[in-house]
């Protein structure tokens, strides 16, 4: 109901704003609801929102698997950690641009270059999660597997991974958001389709229904998967935490 | 089946960079169905000793010779259940191999039945160190270690766990090496006890006790305490 209100508060302002400013500056509501419709009519914006969706999985998936198995890594062994740690800073300092242009340089303007791009993005920032995760592991527990002879397994699965799904579910949340970010600038800089690609159109045409219309369809994608998927991942991973009164 | 424990010394460095000694020499046995109590002040490197006894520390001078097929069942200090799964569950990790029916008889001695499906964080300290001994006792342990198992517990449910923990021990023939530094546990539970100094630990005195658990009256517990003490004051 809060939320509801809230939406409500936004699209007001949103109205208000778009009267004063005029439309083709800021449009209102309607006008970019009619650009909505009329993309979906015409296929268009499926077909777009689902090349990003599609490359965001992909970079994810990639990126959080990835930076999983090395954050583990360099949380368990120190001289993964000596060795990986440059590395690691020179990636997180390094800007999502230079990356994709050079992705797109050495490996040409495909797909593969485009989802590479993105996952390194999102890479470093997954491993500095899982590292920290890992290192704040409960040593205690882990002599409690080993004296009673737990498989390796079994350890990992019921002792380690339930201490870390806090941090996987906050390294996703984080890296969530920053692929989304990250994925239509790749789209935009060197691919045929996708959100990106779209905005770069409407941007080039000064078309701001377009781009607010592509923009906030993408926007509520979002906000649906981090409900739907994201947030209840979070409440089961902690559902053992007793509750705040 | 038997614990050997020679252990020749044991050095860990501070952090300001000195070097301690935790452990002089020490060195003691413990055969199928004795109950071995390390019994001494706090601090003088009980644990220590447990944890390489354990093969949980390989840093030191000695040697420990334990069957390797040897399950261990263990108590820690502290229960060290897993907060993320059930009494229940944490039960059947450690000891997969568990009947439901030895299940519910453990559970049923340690008066735990109704808290089968709640998680440690709902439990209190005196059920949460229940639930580490019906872990301990579910793996079918041929060591079982003790680590202060019944600290920081008021004395009747101290008392209580103490004659479940003498019930388990007599159900089974198998090495229990209880860590305490009460007196009381130590003569009420143990057939042999290993009496350590403070700090570097070495074994003062090993005093056997002869009479069995069952017919230990308050007497005769009366006569181990006030032997224990003249040993006690003969050491310092």
């Amino acid at each position: 109901m809060l939320r509801l209100l809230s939406f409500a508060l936004f699209l007001a302002i949103w109205w208000i704003a778009a009267l004063f400013v005029g439309g083709a500056k800021l449009p209102s509501p309607p006008a970019v609801l009619n650009v909505i419709v009329a993309e979906a009519s015409s296929g268009a914006l499926f077909l777009h929102l689902g090349a990003t969706l599609a490359r965001v999985i992909l970079a994810f998936v990639l990126a959080m698997s990835l930076g999983s198995a090395i954050g583990y890594l360099m949380g368990r062994v120190k001289l993964a950690d000596r060795l990986g740690d440059p590395w690691l800073i020179l990636l997180l300092n390094l800007p999502a641009l230079v990356v994709i242009v050079l992705a797109y340089i050495w490996a040409g303007l495909t797909e593969a270059a485009a989802i590479a791009a993105i996952a390194i993005n999102k890479l470093p920032t997954a491993i500095v999660t899982l590292r920290e995760g890992t290192r704040a592991l409960d040593r205690s527990l882990d002599e409690m597997a080993a004296v009673f002879a737990m498989p390796r397994w079994r350890a990992f699965r019921h002792v380690v991974l339930p201490q870390l799904a806090p941090y996987i579910a906050a390294s996703a949340r984080s890296g969530l958001s920053l692929v989304w970010k990250i994925v239509l600038v790749a789209e935009l800089l060197g691919r045929p389709n996708g959100v990106g690609f779209e905005i770069g159109v409407a941007f080039q045409l000064f078309d701001t229904p377009r781009l607010l219309a592509y923009s906030l369809t993408f926007a509520a994608v979002v906000l649906v998967i981090e409900t739907v998927l994201v947030q209840p991942f979070e409440a089961r991973a902690t559902r053992w935490r007793p509750r705040a009164a | 089946m038997r614990l050997e424990v020679e252990i020749t010394g044991k050095t860990f460095k501070s952090v300001a960079g000195g070097t301690h000694e935790v452990l002089a020499p020490v060195k003691f046995a413990l055969q199928s169905g004795e109950v071995g109590v390390l019994i001494g002040p706090s601090g003088c490197g009980k644990s220590t000793m447990l944890r390489i006894i354990l093969g949980l520390d390989r840093d030191f001078a000695g040697r420990i010779a334990r069957p390797p097929e040897a399950r261990i069942g263990m108590v820690f200090q502290e229960p060290r259940l897993l907060p993320w799964r059930s009494v229940e569950q944490n039960v059947r990790l450690a000891a997969p191999d568990i009947t439901d029916a030895k299940l519910s008889e453990l559970f049923r001695i340690l008066e735990l039945e109704a808290h089968r499906s709640h998680f440690p964080g709902e439990l209190s300290l005196g059920l949460a160190r229940r639930v580490a001994l019906a872990r301990a006792f579910a793996v079918e342990p041929d060591l079982l270690v003790l680590d202060e198992p019944l600290a920081s517990l008021d004395d009747a449910l101290a008392g209580r766990l103490r004659d479940e923990i003498a019930t388990l021990v007599a159900s089974r023939p198998i090495m229990t090496l209880l860590v305490t530094h009460s007196l009381d546990d130590a003569i009420r539970l143990g057939d042999r006890l290993f009496v350590l100094s403070a700090r570097p630990a070495r074994i003062v005195q090993e005093v056997p006790i002869a009479v069995p658990r069952a017919a230990r009256t308050e007497a005769e517990l009366g006569r181990i305490r006030a032997e224990l003490a003249a040993v006690q004051l003969e050491s310092k």
